[in-house]
């Protein structure tokens, strides 16, 4: 009964740890790059504080054949507005559905989901990387971390020009570079490759990623060797989203975890990569 | 409202909605979602003596309606899950069933004995059907005589309520449900996945580590639906009914059909809630059409 009168501020506080399921308005449906789009998503009830690595679980409306719901990192959580983005790649049926949702339709979300990243401490210079659509919980750290602009640089990889979504509106937070395999836009070839990411690398002492499998290892590489922190977020195929299943497990050093809830968010120290 | 309590052997369910084995974990997964004591009980994931690590990713891919898995009994193994697991269950006033597996008959008679012992599992479903390990699991399910000698050797150790779940992987299931009856068994539970594949055009690979998985999901709920029917005509003992089960017109089919139970499974995965609306559900379903008992709905199919 006393939970009613319980501010706002603590009600999130408590509610954090508890997984939800709640229905959010699509405010803003908008594409961003190729087979890329952007929803904003308003809560009716006081949605529970998301944080940068967390992830979402989307239940996609009017396709029974796609039964079972879509992960997708958090691009982007505003408390004082109540709603939430994602940035959605649409590459197969089920998120091809979502990317053709209109403004005011209803989605069933599980929220919030997984591990989040270490916040960074104050004195820290961190490295972001994200490949492709993996750039979305890149972008939430960003802005979320609190660093001054000079201790953070952020790394979009992409195919082309096309491909890269525009990072204006994080220039406030972080220097951006962009790098493409193609060169359309941003320096040529793989983020690793980048004369930026290879000149100051070793000036950080907290590497931040998500995107493709080889891309997070050739980031590895370069961790381990340097003996540098890094997190990165993966992104295997789940059916639940949160622990029962036990579909998309990744080999750990305690053994088979789920991404779901032991994740998406590891320590590269935590995995039995080869590098 | 109406009375939803049934009766499983020994066992008393407060309503006939279970969760499905390996799509809750051991219940308190289920706990932000859910509250487990609305349910009446928890069928956790399948347990073995020794932990075990399961198959390599990837173990799962979604098919039409429907979901492949091939997950390959993961699990903290018993010992873990007496000592860190069973402790948390005893506050929760729900029936907690554990699912039994093994390799050979003796380590499915060492875990029953073991489970035997535990007082606040209220029943053992003996799993001789997972089609995801190497040894035992299926190969026990689908075929009558080894399905006997295993379903024999666990009665005489377990006291408490004993279920056998059946693989749908077989020419006759009314038969197999037979054989469970005819071994002692307080009732059977069916089905388990339908043994099924997928492929990926563009890579000409398998989409599973394992290449063939369990197929679940509202993909094989007529498979299953015709199953129960056959089964529940077929004996005496009680029929659970699992398959595909997403809503409590699912569930009420199934009951129609013969089942005096449900388990839901699959479902869980896109709504957690699955459950619990299922039996909120059927007590509709029942008060509409004025059965004062669920136990009335059990195989009422009308011909």
């Amino acid at each position: 009964m006393e939970y009613g009168k319980i501010s706002v501020i603590l009600r999130r506080e408590l509610e954090q740890m508890k997984k939800l399921i709640r229905e959010l308005e699509i405010l803003d449906n908008r594409s961003v790059a190729r087979d890329q789009f952007q929803l904003t998503l308003r809560g009716e009830e006081v949605l529970p504080e998301v944080m940068p690595g967390q992830f979402v679980n989307v239940a996609v409306p009017d396709s029974p054949q796609t039964f079972l719901r879509r992960p997708f990192s958090v691009l982007d959580f505003a408390p004082e507005t109540n709603t939430l983005s994602l940035l959605i790649k649409a590459v197969g049926q089920g998120t091809r559905h979502l990317a053709a949702c209109r403004v005011g339709q209803k989605l069933s979300l599980l929220l919030p989901l997984g591990r989040k990243f270490t916040l960074p401490e104050s004195a820290d210079r961190i490295f972001l990387i994200g490949g492709g659509s993996g750039i979305a919980p890149m972008l939430f750290l960003a802005k979320y971390c609190g660093l001054p602009r000079e201790q953070v640089t952020l790394f979009l990889g992409a195919r082309s020009r096309a491909d890269a979504i525009a990072l204006r509106g994080y220039e406030q937070y972080a220097r951006c570079y962009i790098a493409t395999e193609d060169g359309s836009v941003g320096e040529r070839g793989f983020v690793t490759l980048h004369s930026i990411y290879k000149s100051e690398f070793t000036k950080n002492n907290r590497i931040y990623a998500c995107g493709p499998a080889p891309m997070l290892k050739a980031i590895a590489k370069d961790a381990v060797t340097t003996g540098i922190f890094y997190e990165l977020s993966l992104e295997n195929m789940m059916a639940c989203g949160f622990g029962v299943c036990l579909c998309c497990v990744e080999p750990t050093i305690y053994g088979n975890r789920t991404v779901c809830s032991h994740g998406p968010v590891f320590n590269i120290n935590e995995l039995t990569w080869q590098i | 409202m109406a009375d939803l309590n049934v009766k499983i052997g020994n066992l008393h369910l407060k309503n006939p909605v279970l969760t499905a084995s390996g799509t809750c974990g051991f219940g308190s997964e289920l706990s932000d979602f859910i509250n487990l004591e609305k349910l009446g009980g928890i069928i956790m994931k399948g347990l073995t003596l020794a932990p075990r690590e399961g198959n390599r990713y990837p173990r799962m891919a979604e098919t039409a309606s429907g979901m492949l898995n091939a997950v390959g009994l993961q699990n903290p193994g018993i010992d873990f899950f007496i000592s860190n697991i069973y402790p948390e269950l005893i506050n929760v006033n729900t029936n907690f069933i554990v699912n039994v597996n093994g390799s050979t008959i003796e380590e499915y008679v060492e875990l029953t004995r073991r489970v035997d012992r535990l007082e606040a599992i209220s029943a053992i479903e003996l799993n001789i059907s997972c089609p995801n390990v190497k040894q035992g699991g299926m190969a026990f399910g689908v075929c009558p005589e080894t399905a006997a000698s295993v379903i024999r050797e666990v009665r005489r150790a377990c006291h408490k309520t004993l279920i056998v779940k059946l693989s749908p992987n077989v020419t006759d299931i009314a038969a197999m449900a037979k054989v469970a009856e005819n071994e002692g068994a307080d009732a059977v539970s069916l089905v388990n996945t339908l043994l099924g594949m997928a492929i990926d055009a563009t890579t000409r690979k398998p989409l599973l580590s394992t290449v063939t998985g369990g197929l679940s999901g509202p993909a094989i709920k007529p498979v299953a639906l015709r199953m129960v029917w056959q089964a529940s005509r077929a004996v005496k003992i009680p029929v659970i009914g699992v398959g595909g089960i997403c809503t409590a017109t699912d569930a009420i089919e199934f009951m129609l059909a013969g089942a005096t139970a449900v388990q839901v499974g699959t479902a869980t995965f896109r709504d957690p809630q699955s459950t619990v609306k299922i039996v909120e559900g059927i007590n509709e379903y029942t008060n509409v059409n004025k059965f004062n008992f669920v136990n009335q709905i059990i195989g009422a199919l009308e011909m």
